[in-house]
């Protein structure tokens, strides 16, 4: 059967570069212009494909491949609004600083965030995390626990860092077990064991 | 139901909104009403019932934008005082043309007839 979408469909066809083109375009103008709830880019990584999502006030988002970026994106369209469009200009100056982070030239991701995502004790945690615990060292749970003021609240604590809605930038591939050994990880534990290597292999520099 | 991103309702939608546009416009002007339909509906998103035809509420915008376009392309028309309402019979050296479209075809291949007689190299198909 031949619908007028057909007929439209052979009288014009459309090339995926002009809708790539437009796209930029629609984007640039639309986070210009202040019209979005998100701006997203994907990049690669030695941990996997990152997506990291911004909103006018800061970061909001960093996520795993392992996490389902598409998930995430609708998580995100529920939570902060629909107007989500990928807008690699809006996030580029994060993705460098990430790119610079992986590459051993930069130890913290120094940006504008917005702490949406996490509140309560989790947001507590995290706020230690991002202030306490430089590269190249590590904390453990329990240590992180008196760090945010309640010391029994270790099993808190792993929950903070497993709903971390920013991982890389809030760094909670730093805490590690007690025992030593690096304990679980939102992007994986592969991952985790990634960027402790990368940060013992580099702690010096600015 | 939850609202989807945006970002799928472009996927999604954008090569058939470039359809519509350009059907109405042709490929030139096509893209500006193409980002103002998308603009348009990405302003009205977040109000948009979770259930509504996402792809005819577009082809609406669609429509509506390049109908938009088309008369803010006659507007850019020089204005004359007294429109003309046949060809001007006159040329400046005096010969008629007529005043009909067959006329003016021909006044035009000869003049791309004599250009070529002139600059061989320039214009496709005119080696002697």
């Amino acid at each position: 059967m031949t619908t007028p979408h057909d007929t439209l469909a052979g009288a014009f066809a459309v090339g995926s570069a002009d809708l790539a083109r437009l796209h930029a375009r629609l984007a640039g103008v639309a986070a210009e212009e202040g019209l979005l709830d998100v701006a997203y880019r994907t990049l690669d990584s030695p941990v996997g494909a990152l997506l990291v999502a911004v909103t006018p006030v800061g970061v909001v988002r960093v996520a795993f491949a392992g996490e389902g970026h598409d998930v995430v994106l609708q998580d995100l369209a529920d939570r902060i609004g629909p107007r989500v469009l990928e807008s690699p200009a809006a996030v580029d100056g994060t993705a460098r600083q990430l790119e610079d982070y992986f590459a051993g030239r930069r130890r913290e991701i120094d940006v504008p965030l917005d702490w949406r995502l996490a509140a309560g004790f989790r947001l507590t945690v995290l706020h230690h995390l991002a202030t306490d615990v430089p590269h190249g060292t590590t904390v453990s749970y329990a240590g992180l626990a008196a760090l945010a003021g309640n010391p029994r609240a270790v099993r808190a604590v792993g929950t903070a860092c497993a709903t971390n809605p920013l991982p890389l930038v809030v760094p909670c591939h730093r805490i590690v077990r007690s025992d030593g050994a690096a304990g679980s990880y939102r992007g994986g534990v592969q991952a985790k064991r990634v960027l402790l290597d990368l940060e013992a292999r580099a702690p010096l520099g600015p | 139901m939850s609202t989807v991103p945006f970002e799928v309702v472009v996927a999604r939608h954008g090569a058939l909104v470039l359809r519509v546009v350009r059907a109405v416009l042709g490929t030139v002007d096509a893209d500006d009403a193409w980002s103002e339909t998308f603009l348009a509906a990405l302003r009205a998103y977040p109000d948009l019932p979770a259930d509504a035809n996402v792809e005819a509420w577009l082809v609406t915008i669609a429509h509506r934008k390049a109908i938009d376009v088309v008369r803010a392309t006659g507007r850019r028309a020089v204005p004359v005082a007294e429109p003309p309402d046949r060809a001007h019979p006159d040329r400046a050296d005096g010969r008629d043309l007529g005043g009909t479209a067959a006329a003016a075809r021909r006044a035009g291949a000869d003049g791309i007839a004599r250009l070529r007689r002139t600059y061989p190299d320039v214009l496709p198909g005119g080696t002697p």
